[in-house]
């Protein structure tokens, strides 16, 4: 994986969080993605997401698998440990790095072929446990870094770069992701920041395992005519149903929770802070499963594309919390609290008699 | 008649998922407690329910524990193998059969001596339903054999007793089964038979464990408190025992918290990735598998050792290739240990040779993992994991502190100007590693794409070529930092004998009786991966070196062959790959064969 660093330029003009950071220091490496990538996008959004929730930049995690998705843990957080894996395992590497450490804030970028593909298993079975991860999938239909291979998500009759239509079903995500009962389920595109980043504060927040499906097109390989993730199909098609606004527990709630105001429906989050949905759609409930299972299918059905978040279920018990593990994160125990000790080996030893 | 006291072996047959193991582990324990050495071996199908299963126990006070090689008693439970049981008696030996399903006239012979017992017939008079019936018919046959072998029978109760002591109902049941073996036995058949017990006290200091049990304990003190698996024969205990020994003593008896994480995975490729990141973020994780997971995990063995993440594999050994015999022994995944995953690596490999060393073996595993950034393997087999082995008590150095390895906090990375991930600073060739979360001046991104020694995504070759050499390097100081071979001079230099994990039992028997016969060997077992400098010198100092192993196609003899230069003709390979734990007549007469061929 390529990367070009950064130079570091300060312009003192630039707006400080409340760590006294400014956006600069939620930056990486320079990006080697093609130029127009909707990655990159996403990668800037993620910068304003953690810049906007004060996150100490060392405390998080970045994961990712391989492919062009993956790439882009390197730019941004240069101050986080980051960790590239194998095609599609990012999940389990995901899973062990919060089993040791649940403190971390961790947030896994994927693609289209690392989660739908080789790692479907993998991205299942993180949804299945309820690790918390913020975890972005990528989603351009297409194998860039192989030049233009249909992946999983690409619809039928999609047409690649080469006019072929693509004749398998697509696997789609977030419906997958709603039937294996995440805890907190959305999709945006690249090209909405506005759309992406409270989103991304949200499932950054969110305890357990928070999926974001981002369209996010490829500019070399999927983005013409007949292409269904392209940025003039997703523009034309996406309808936005569950718009979102973050507020963070620190901020002055203004509007009652619990949606005094008409067009506004609030959720709370662990920590106190708020997700408020805004004019959501008449008979829209992003907290009933089944009924935005239906409502996506529908839509979709119907030839559009919805965004948003789609359902959210706080309160669901994430891996530790299923497993009861002592807070304080396991990698910090001393070696005291792990091991009890000869006297207790053989008083234990004792029924090996 | 001669009779034989404390040298004797039985192999009872039954069908599995009947309940015969609880009675096979009371005579094992039973004849443990009277003071006597005793093995035992548990030769069982890779099934639920309704196949044949052998249990064979070894009583040896001279303290052998190898497979026995003849058969002194064999018990018939399960008339779906008579042929096979009467033909397992050895010559001169006694069968013991359930007369309540008759044995074929034709199978008999005239070189033992057979006993019926109606063992069926007095279970369907003495308890009531079928599931009593069949369980407690084991505990019938047990009985009989302790008339026959003059077990004592104060020990067989107090065990009885341990056993079912929750349960009064069962205890009584039981006790009742006892009996009615025991008196059967005094009253109708001769007893007790030319093999059989006496007291001895050579057992006090030692334990029945098995090597799965004593590992997971040796997990539990080592400070390890991720462990990710998927269940696999024969490792599947390891991880059982774990989490029993975890909620004993890492659950905080007023909150219900946990010190431990365990995540039963969704496949070994995934168990591995768990393993990996836990260890990344700085916790010490296992996992436990077999040669199939083996197979699965090595992308991930590739990643962790070209990133440098510690990581502990345990391969508790079964027959292969693919499905193979999961339910048979092997040491035959060797070679897929030592050199695991695509492109150029090496691994630390520990063997282990009993569940004593499998303790021991499994602490120093997470000390190396860390200490060198890599991952370690603890090659264990079926025979040292699910068996009941007798070893020395277990003993725990409460001053041990875990070897962390160089791992540079918030102090040491302020005095440096700048931190890089793969810098070799003291020129051992271990790069100081940070944990993520704890200093934002220790970050770094693990790739498992071509890096330079900043960490830096690289594709040129002198960069590239800068961190491969030095992994090479610390992975060959590695060698002196494994546990030392085993070694017993016995002052030839002309012939030596070279072996690894569960076969030492077998060789060191086998050496004895060699050196009766008036063939001295010089003895050494192989400890640990990459080979370290004695190991060097044993080839080099003999002529020629019998190498016993437990695979078709003498693995550690090619190990031994590449990493030490060692030609080939000097290292005869004496191999036996059928599954069943090595016995020591096995490696008697290769050597013998062997030798007088070379002589002739």
């Amino acid at each position: 994986m390529t990367s070009i660093p950064k130079p570091s330029v300060r312009h003192p003009g630039l707006a400080r969080n409340a760590l006294g950071l400014t956006r600069r220091d939620y930056e990486g490496a320079m990006s080697t993605l093609c130029a127009g990538c909707g990655h990159d996008s996403i990668t800037a959004a993620l910068v304003q997401a953690f810049f906007e929730l004060d996150l100490p930049p060392h405390r998080a995690v970045k994961l990712s698998g391989i492919g062009c998705s993956s790439k882009t843990t390197a730019y941004f957080l240069r101050q986080s440990h980051g960790f590239n894996a194998v095609h599609g395992r990012m999940p389990a590497v995901a899973t062990g790095a919060n089993a040791a450490n649940r403190d971390l804030v961790a947030i896994g970028i994927s693609g289209d072929g690392d989660s739908l593909s080789i790692g479907l298993g993998q991205f299942c079975h993180a949804i299945r446990r309820n690790v918390s991860l913020t975890y972005v999938l990528e989603n351009n239909g297409v194998y860039g870094l192989t030049k233009g291979q249909f992946s999983a998500s690409a619809d039928v009759g999609s047409k690649s770069k080469r006019g072929e239509a693509n004749p398998q079903r697509p696997i789609d995500p977030v419906l997958l992701a709603l039937t294996l009962g995440a805890s907190f389920v959305a999709r945006s595109f690249s090209g909405d920041k506005a759309q992406l980043v409270p989103i991304l504060k949200a499932g950054l927040r969110h305890r357990g395992f928070a999926f974001i499906d981002v369209i996010s097109p490829c500019v070399t390989f999927n983005d013409h005519e007949g292409s269904t993730k392209s940025y003039r199909f997703t523009r034309e098609h996406a309808h936005e149903v569950a718009p979102v606004d973050f507020v963070p527990i620190r901020s002055e709630i203004v509007v009652p929770v619990n949606g005094a105001e008409a067009d506004t429906m609030d959720v709370s989050m662990h920590d106190g802070s708020v997700v408020r949905f805004r004019k959501v759609d008449a008979g829209y409930d992003p907290t009933d499963r089944g009924a935005a299972y239906a409502y996506v299918r529908a839509r979709q059905e119907a030839g559009e594309v919805v965004t948003g978040l789609l359902y959210l279920e706080e309160g669901a018990p994430d891996m530790h919390e299923i497993n009861r593990t002592v807070a304080r994160p396991l990698a910090e125990l001393p070696h005291s609290e792990l091991c009890p000790g000869n006297a207790t080996l053989q008083a234990l030893l004792e029924e090996f008699r | 008649m001669t009779v034989r006291i404390n040298d004797f072996a039985l192999k009872i047959a039954t069908v599995n998922g009947t309940g015969s193991a609880s009675a096979n582990a009371l005579l094992m324990q039973a004849i443990f407690r009277m003071g006597v050495p005793v093995s035992g071996k548990n030769l069982f199908p890779s099934n639920i329910q309704g196949l044949p299963t052998w249990y064979e126990i070894r009583v040896s006070g001279d303290g052998y524990t190898a497979r026995p090689a003849g058969i002194d008693l064999v018990v018939a439970m399960n008339p779906s193998t008579y042929p096979e049981d009467v033909a397992a008696v050895r010559p001169g030996g006694y069968l013991l059969y359930d007369d309540s399903w008759p044995l074929d006239p034709e199978l008999l012979r005239d070189d033992i001596t057979v006993l019926g017992a109606p063992f069926g017939r007095m279970c369907v008079e003495a308890f009531t339903g079928d599931r009593e019936r069949t369980l407690l018919r084991n505990i019938v046959y047990a009985g009989a054999i302790a008339a026959l072998i003059e077990m004592d029978m104060e020990v067989v109760d107090a065990t009885l007793r341990a056993t079912f002591g929750r349960k009064p109902k069962l205890l009584d049941a039981n006790f009742r089964a006892l009996r009615l073996g025991h008196d059967f036995a005094r009253a109708e058949l001769e007893c007790p038979l030319p093999f059989r017990l006496a007291p001895m006290d050579a057992t006090s200091r030692h334990i029945l464990i098995d090597g799965n049990t004593a590992a997971a304990l040796g997990c539990l003190y080592a400070g390890a408190t991720v462990g990710a698996w998927y269940p696999i024969t024969p490792a599947t205990s390891l991880m059982e025992s774990f989490r029993g020994f975890c909620e004993r003593f890492r659950v905080d008896p007023k909150t219900g918290e946990r010190r431990f994480c365990i995540v039963q995975a969704e496949d070994e490729l995934a168990a591995a990735g768990v393993v990996v990141g836990a260890n990344w973020a700085g916790a010490r994780a296992f996992t436990p598998t077999a040669g199939p997971g083996i197979s699965l995990m090595q992308e991930f063995i590739g990643l962790a050792y070209y990133t440098e993440v510690p990581a502990v594999f345990f391969d508790v050994q079964r027959a292969g290739p693919s499905t193979g015999m999961p339910t048979r022994t092997q040491q035959s995944d060797l070679l897929s240990l030592a050199y695991a995953s695509h492109g150029d690596t090496k691994h630390i490999v520990l063997f282990p040779a009993n569940p004593e060393e499998c303790f021991h073996f499994a602490v120093q595993a997470f000390d190396l993992a860390d200490r060198f950034q890599t991952p370690v393997f603890v090659a264990s087999d079926l025979d040292i994991g699910m068996n009941d082995w007798m070893c020395p008590r277990l003993e725990w150095d409460d001053h041990y502190r875990p070897d962390r390895g160089k791992v540079l906090g918030p102090e040491e990375l302020a005095g440096l100007e700048r931190f890089y991930r793969y810098v070799d600073r003291d020129g051992d060739g271990v790069a100081p590693r940070t944990l993520p979360g704890v200093d934002p001046k220790g970050s770094y991104f693990v790739r498992g794409s071509g890096h330079d020694r900043y960490g830096a995504y690289t594709e040129d070759a002198d960069a590239y070529r800068d961190v491969m050499d030095r992994l090479a390097r610390k992975l060959a100081s590695a060698g002196e930092a494994v546990p030392e071979p085993e070694l017993r001079a016995a002052g030839n230099p002309e012939l030596g004998i070279i072996t690894v994990g569960g076969c030492r039992a077998a060789v060191l028997e086998a050496l004895d009786r060699l050196r009766d016969q008036g063939i001295s060997l010089d003895y050494l077992r192989v400890r640990g991966f990459p080979f370290g400098s004695v190991i060097h010198q044993f080839l080099e100092s003999h002529e020629r070196c019998f190498v016993v192993e437990q695979n078709r196609d003498s693995q550690l003899r090619t190990l031994l062959m590449a990493e030490t230069g060692t030609p080939r003709d000097r290292m005869i390979p004496v191999v036996e790959y059928g599954g069943l734990p090595l016995a020591a007549d096995f490696v008697v007469e290769q050597v013998t064969a062997r030798l007088a061929e070379a002589s002739v």
